[in-house]
């Protein structure tokens, strides 16, 4: 049981998503994340052990390596794939309750800006983490922002920028998400933004990476 | 016009222009409008930004363009529109620079990740050939497909310039700096890598552009010679990183700081030297004086 665990969590890491996939070469005809995650399930190993014993550690593994360039873009999007696979054999035991996420992480790119690839990856990470992602998608208003937050109480709010100009429309995000209630959770990121540039916009938290947005909302 | 490779014979280094994302800001342009749409809506602005870089003396100007295909068009509703724009901009150019001066046309990446099965790569080449297809009609002399960071989207890009066009072909990536120094586009490829796909599909000019100031992408330039000893280079390094100064991007490569690169950009082996993000004509005009009294000695 272990074992299957293990492989699958190998799976993720590596991007393997199922058997008839090619990718990656050096595990060519071997079962991926598709057909081990059915097989842990149907020999009855809980979903939540799936979940945080397997596919959150897969995740967690590239997560990390990709804060620490060691990895880039295509394989965490291929890990996020094979972990999308996995999860959607998960899918009916969250809906009937056996299995939990850890939160809601409502995520967008802010108003006035279309960039999505950092905001996916994010997505990507913080699923893979064991939560429920609402992602908005981009150029999102901070009305639009609040009513999702109205929708989802006790959620956590994930802002994305690339560009410096937009960053203006996150410090009013923070701030009408915090108006309506000040004990939401709210972080940033994004290629122009600073710890400093977190802090005096009210947000609580800002990682430069996937990873470590993760770890912020595990704290 | 001449090949660049002949051009580069006489003159031995040219100068290509400055930003354009950030002259239409500095006109007015607010984040979340399309700047494709300025060609058709602003022209005189567009005309003044390709003129201006003209009268600074660069060697060759670019266009309006750079988010210009069908699939970045698509979110303002304009992809249909997508080959009236692109000749409309190359058009603007050449009326503002006249028939002597180089155009080479703008042309960036597409927002699609193509492993991510977001696009076909027939709908990749269809939209790239729409796009350089529609600039050479304007009267485009060159494309340069600019801001790559993904091989498979920049060879495609390339092949339907090659392909569908008498455009020359400039082929620049964009780089970060990893934490043991090396530099790799966010899709993990390195300057050699890009530089023998890219001259692979055809591409007559490699180079970089954005991502780091001056100091960066010199190292990246050394890197692209060594990989490829006969092809010119293009290097258009942002003005440093801007730093957010109330209302404004503040850029700190002042024309003068720039033009102090440029010795080591030439040695470094880059033979067409302009600017991205942060430059404008003034930048280049320090970058044409430096250019001169380099080649001088």
């Amino acid at each position: 049981m272990a074992e299957l665990l293990e492989q699958l969590a190998m799976c993720v890491e590596r991007g393997k998503v199922n058997a008839s996939s090619p990718y990656p070469p050096d595990l060519k005809g071997q079962d991926g994340a598709d057909e081990l995650a059915k097989r842990a399930l149907a020999e009855g190993i809980p979903p939540d052990d799936v979940l945080s014993k397997s596919l959150m550690i897969g995740m967690g593994n590239i997560g990390q390596k990709f804060s620490e360039n060691k990895v880039f873009v295509p394989d965490l999007l291929m890990a996020a794939k094979a972990m999308t696979t996995a999860m959607a054999h998960l899918k009916p035991f969250f809906e009937s309750g056996e299995a939990h996420h850890r939160g809601v992480f409502i995520i967008g790119t802010v108003q006035g800006d279309l960039h999505d690839i950092g905001k996916n990856l994010v997505a990507m990470v913080i699923e893979g983490g064991g939560w429920k992602v609402v992602d908005l998608g981009v150029d999102v208003s901070s009305e639009k922002f609040l009513a999702a937050v109205k929708e989802n109480p006790g959620c956590v709010v994930g802002l994305s920028a690339l560009l410096t100009t937009t960053m203006v429309n996150m410090e009013n995000t923070v701030k009408l998400v915090k108006e309506y209630d000040p004990n939401t959770k709210v972080i940033v990121g994004g290629a122009p933004l600073t710890a400093e540039f977190a802090r005096k916009i009210g947000a609580d938290g800002y990682s430069p990476d996937p990873q470590g947005a993760l770890n912020d909302l595990s704290v | 016009m001449d090949p660049i490779r002949k051009e580069l014979e006489s003159k031995k280094v040219l100068v290509s222009d400055g930003a354009w994302g950030t002259f239409l800001a500095a006109k007015g342009m607010q984040p979340g409008e399309c700047p494709e749409l300025w060609n058709l809506e602003h022209r005189d602005d567009v005309f003044d930004i390709a003129r201006s870089y003209a009268e600074a003396g660069a060697d060759m100007v670019s266009t309006n363009t750079f988010g210009g295909s069908r699939f970045k068009l698509e979110h303002f509703g304009l992809a249909g529109r997508a080959a009236e724009i692109n000749e409309v901009a190359a058009a603007i150019s050449r009326e503002a620079v006249g028939p002597g001066l180089r155009i080479f046309a703008s042309v960036g990446p597409t927002g699609k990740i193509l492993m991510m099965g977001d696009v076909t790569e027939e709908q990749l080449y269809d939209a790239f050939k729409e796009q350089v297809v529609a600039l050479e009609r304007g009267g485009a002399d060159a494309c340069c497909i600019e801001t790559m960071t993904a091989i498979d989207e920049a060879t495609l890009a390339i092949r339907a310039a090659k392909d569908n066009t008498k455009l020359e072909v400039i082929s620049t990536f964009s780089y970060d700096k990893m934490a043991d120094g090396s530099n790799r586009t966010m899709m993990g490829v390195s300057p050699a890598q890009a530089a023998a796909a890219a001259l692979e599909a055809g591409a007559d000019v490699i180079g970089a552009n954005c991502g780091q100031g001056p100091d960066g992408l010199m190292d990246i330039v050394k890197e692209l010679r060594a990989a490829a000893p006969d092809a010119p280079i293009l290097v258009q390094p942002n003005a440093g990183a801007p730093v957010r100064q109330g209302d404004v991007d503040v850029f700190p490569e002042t024309p003068e700081s720039m033009a102090r690169y440029v010795p080591g950009l030439i040695d470094a082996g880059a033979n067409i030297i302009g600017g991205c993000c942060g430059n404008t004509p003034d930048h280049i005009r320090a970058i044409v004086t430096a250019v001169r009294q380099t080649i001088k000695q």
